[in-house]
């Protein structure tokens, strides 16, 4: 069975601080780390490599330095890296991005596709179902366990008020949640061989794809402003009758979008 | 594409079971004030198998100027592709300029699949929507990286504009039994092939408990609230907002609330973008548990409490007249949006 695990390297969102003076994102000093939902659906496509002696990929699109992302899932088991890296795929929205990974999985070829249900930085849960869209491939998603037997999964897959239990012919796509499982650390010598082995980089002439439907061009949406909720000033504190109190904390979560 | 053949606004009336669901309510709220703004249409669709007429009949008291019904066998579940399927020729259909669909873990896995399809943009769990003055565009405005920072996004070119909209952020309207609307059926041929999965089971549990550590609003009670009923009273903050009820140890110790609800050094550590502290001194141990939270709201009425010190809006009142003032004022600056 051969595996494709699409993974992202993001910003540690959990270690980011606002600026209390400029009330800016502070990116200088913020880990690194491979997206915890991206995770998840690693170990469960290397425990199905130690089961059925499945073979791993994992595909990764983002900046050069996402390198270090696939290297550490190089160095947890993984037998295959691909990054894809091009100026022409930047800026790419959830739509464009889904484009380009796809046209990546039309060339490596795929029985089971694993996505992470969302990013951490951008919390949209959106690229893996769109994947499979364009690739006209059926998808289960907020998977939270996976068994596969011949030719098809069993999986869990979670909703708000109860689960359902789902089995899917190959090839298909899902997307897995964090605490599905516990994913195991790098070995000591798989370490070492991570930094000696290949992980191959992508660019636009390696895969087909229109322009037109990859990066900002190929974006439906477009960012207009981002800001942040703004400085923590010095606290204060009001002495008002219950009234007049209730409507100066309306006010004040008006100021930080909270309503 | 011409995007000036596209109008209206379209809503996904989520059901499970044969029951609209609460986010279907909140989606007609917001979807009722952008149409009224666009003086479009506002549309629900409701997609299933022997759905009852008043599930129709209720998405028109709460807004809807037309439900369009999409009924066969295969929508008595959810299932991705033949919903994907029906909500694609809703949009072919009806072409409206806007879609909203709950950010559920339905709503977030439909509605991306569906905007791969029909090719256009989707912004996902967005917590504030507006117009856009002059190019009467959607304003898509959601918290990204973590919470850190909000990001407004459009979608210019491309038609309709889909965004999935966070639960309990938008309010509902006040029904009304007299507001006018029809009822249209939409056929649509659910083949075989479409059920591309097969659902072995079926499980419904009573909705797992949110813990306090995840929420994004907590409203914490202390002692100083006197009593139990008092305490209770909480929740309605925390229903305005979307929130969850959390407490000083003194409450705990009392048994007004389990102790998965105690904030401090001795319960859990909490980080939300709001923490209100109603009636609770803020002795060191529990400061421990919430210092970390991005705004901080206090109600005492003893000026010299400590929680003052960590507070960004401190209010010098008896809490147990705050609470319902506040109440109040929250729902009126819903309904003023």
């Amino acid at each position: 069975m051969d595996i494709v695990v699409c993974m992202k390297q993001v910003p540690d969102t959990t270690e980011v601080k606002i600026d209390p003076v400029t009330g800016t994102l502070i990116r200088e000093g913020i880990p690194s780390i491979i997206n915890p939902d991206d995770k998840g659906g690693l170990e469960a496509a290397l425990a199905l490599k130690d089961e059925l002696g499945a073979k791993v990929t994992v595909l990764s699109m983002g900046p050069p330095q996402a390198d270090l992302a696939l290297r550490e899932a190089l160095a947890m088991g993984a037998d295959e890296a691909v990054l894809l890296s091009d100026r022409a795929f930047g800026g790419a929205d959830t739509w464009a991005t889904s484009t380009t990974i796809a046209a990546a999985l039309r060339k490596l070829g795929f029985d089971l596709i694993i996505c992470g249900r969302q990013a951490i930085d951008g919390d949209t849960a959106q690229v893996g179902p769109q994947i499979a869209e364009h690739l006209g491939l059926p998808h289960v998603s907020y998977v939270s366990e996976l068994e596969a037997t011949e030719g098809s999964v069993v999986v869990k897959r979670v909703f708000e008020d109860g689960y359902q239990r789902i089995k899917v012919k190959l090839p298909c796509l899902l997307t897995a949640l964090k605490d599905m499982n516990r994913p195991r650390y790098m070995s000591v010598s798989g370490i070492f061989d991570a930094y000696r082995r290949e992980v191959k980089v992508w660019g636009l002439a390696d895969i087909e794809v229109d322009q037109d439907n990859i990066g900002l061009k190929g974006s439906p949406t477009r960012v207009k402003k981002s800001f942040t909720k703004g400085v923590k000033s010095a606290g204060k504190v009001y002495e008002v009758d219950a009234k007049e109190g209730a409507r100066i904390i309306v006010e004040a979560l008006k100021e930080k979008y909270v309503i | 594409m011409n995007i000036s053949d596209y109008r209206g606004v379209m809503v996904f009336a989520e059901q499970r079971r044969g029951i609209v669901q609460k986010i279907a309510y909140e989606l007609l709220g917001v979807g009722r004030r952008i149409a009224d703004d666009l003086e479009e249409p506002l549309l629900a669709l409701l997609v299933g198998h022997g759905l009852p007429d008043s599930a129709a009949a209720e998405l028109i008291a709460q807004g809807a100027d037309t439900v369009v019904v999409v009924d066969d066998p295969a929508l008595d579940v959810y299932m991705t592709e033949p919903y994907a399927k029906a909500m694609t020729a809703a949009i072919e259909r009806y072409k409206p300029g806007i879609v909203f669909t709950g950010a559920t873990t339905i709503g977030r896995d439909l509605a991306p699949r569906v905007s791969a399809r029909v090719r256009t943009g989707l912004t996902a769990d967005c917590t504030g929507l507006e117009i856009e003055d002059g190019t009467r565009n959607l304003l898509m405005t959601r918290p990204a990286f973590g919470g850190n920072i909000m990001a407004t996004i459009v979608c210019p070119e491309h038609r309709p504009q889909m965004s999935t909209v966070r639960p309990g952020v938008m309010r509902r309207l006040e029904r009304d039994d007299s507001r006018k609307g029809s009822v249209e059926k939409l056929a649509v041929k659910i083949e075989a092939k479409d059920k591309n999965v097969e659902i072995l089971e079926v499980v419904v549990e009573k909705a797992a408990k949110k813990s306090i550590e995840e929420a994004n609003v907590l409203i914490s009670g202390g002692r100083g609230l006197g009593n139990l009923d008092n305490f209770n009273k909480l929740q309605g903050i925390a229903d305005e907002l979307g929130g969850l009820v959390s407490a000083s140890r003194a409450v705990v110790d009392a048994g007004w609330v389990g102790q998965d609800r105690q904030v401090g050094q001795t319960g859990k550590t909490v980080r939300p973008d709001v923490y209100f502290a109603c009636g609770i001194s803020g002795m060191i141990q529990h400061v421990a548990g919430m210092e970390d939270s991005d705004f901080i709201v206090a109600i005492n009425k003893n000026s010299s409490a400590p929680i003052f010190e960590y507070a960004d809006v401190g209010i010098v009142a008896d809490i147990n007249k705050v609470v319902p003032a506040l109440v109040e004022e929250l729902k009126a600056a819903k309904a003023a949006r």
